[in-house]
């Protein structure tokens, strides 16, 4: 599963990128001097570790759930026995954007997202009604995100 | 239940966002080619993102390791009831630990879920991660009253969460 094999040059790439690519007229130009290469490697070193999915994106992150839309972390506790029939049901709504299992009581975990809150709430009522069980929201009453940066 | 201010974001920074969205394209100059995508100058995307970078609608610009690939495979996703008066204080120093990648304060559900703070705990390997909850009980200490972790056994399903022109295609 992670037999990628990065260089010394990829990892200094990753560990410089990220956060704080320059916002001027030739950035890469800007990052590849720092690293004292050429702009065209860099470029192909990005575009490479971009097919490899060494890296999933590169570009501005934004704050997903502060730009007019709304997301939440909801959970449900499912009888093991009715587990991939609620999975389906959770799935089939396109504004539930990740699920996942867990091992707890509180066995599936999701991300629902949309386009305000007034939508989530129907999400989770639509959600309780088809599945007859109780959906736990957790909405996020603050952040104390920073970020993760990864010693590649 | 507005519980987070929205930005102020005019259709020049949605036009904008919806363009870069998926990633800069790789190009030696890539904020002229988004604004000749979308027949803006130059300036004024530079001008915006750097806007919206300041007002924290851009949380940064960069490249977003996919860890599972750089051996972070173990993750964890630690729960904690912190004492309603300390609980920000301390958030924000779990937030800022290199190995924690998101940090919230989230309402309980007494009596089946007391934990308010959540924070994602990476490593290479489950012990790592147990390591590093430890380390987070440690800095916690008598603040938090009993924790959790919740490790992902399956993903049942995973899609990009899209912002603008989500509702509009």
């Amino acid at each position: 599963m992670t037999d990628i094999n990065l260089d010394k040059l990829d990892r200094a790439i990753i560990n410089a990128l990220q956060g704080g690519f320059p916002l001027t007229d030739r950035p890469f130009a800007e990052v590849a001097s720092w690293l004292n290469i050429e702009e065209s490697e860099l470029l192909e070193r990005i575009e490479k570790m971009l097919a490899d999915k060494v890296l999933s994106r590169f570009g501005p992150m934004y704050n997903t759930d502060r730009l007019g839309g709304a997301v939440t972390l909801a959970a449900m506790s499912v009888p093991p026995g009715q587990f991939d029939q609620v999975s389906q049901v959770v799935n089939s709504h396109r504004e539930v954007a990740h699920n996942y299992a867990r091992n707890h009581e509180f066995n599936m975990w999701f991300v629902i997202a949309g386009d305000n809150r007034k939508i989530i709430d129907q999400v989770i009522s639509a959600i309780e009604k088809e599945t007859g069980m109780p959906v736990y929201d957790f909405p996020k009453q603050k952040e104390y995100f920073i970020g993760l940066r990864f010693e590649a | 239940m507005n519980i987070q201010s929205t930005f102020e974001l005019d259709k020049i920074d949605q036009r904008i966002i919806a363009a870069t969205q998926e990633g800069l394209p790789l190009v030696s100059k890539p904020y002229e080619t988004v604004a000749k995508m979308l027949g803006l100058p130059n300036d004024l995307v530079i001008e915006r993102l750097e806007a919206m970078l300041q007002s924290g609608a851009i949380r940064r610009i960069g490249v977003v390791p996919n860890h599972y690939k750089l051996g972070f495979t173990a993750n964890g996703m630690s729960v904690w009831d912190v004492d309603n008066e300390l609980v920000d204080e301390l958030g924000d120093t779990i937030g800022a630990l290199e190995y924690v990648s998101h940090c919230y304060r989230r309402p309980r559900h007494l009596p089946l879920w007391p934990y308010n703070m959540f924070a994602m705990v990476h490593g290479r390997t489950r012990i790592e991660v147990e390591e590093k909850i430890e380390a987070i009980a440690k800095i916690l200490g008598p603040a938090s009253r009993q924790h959790n972790v919740l490790y992902s056994t399956k993903i049942l399903k995973k899609t990009g969460v899209r912002l603008c022109g989500r509702s509009k295609d």
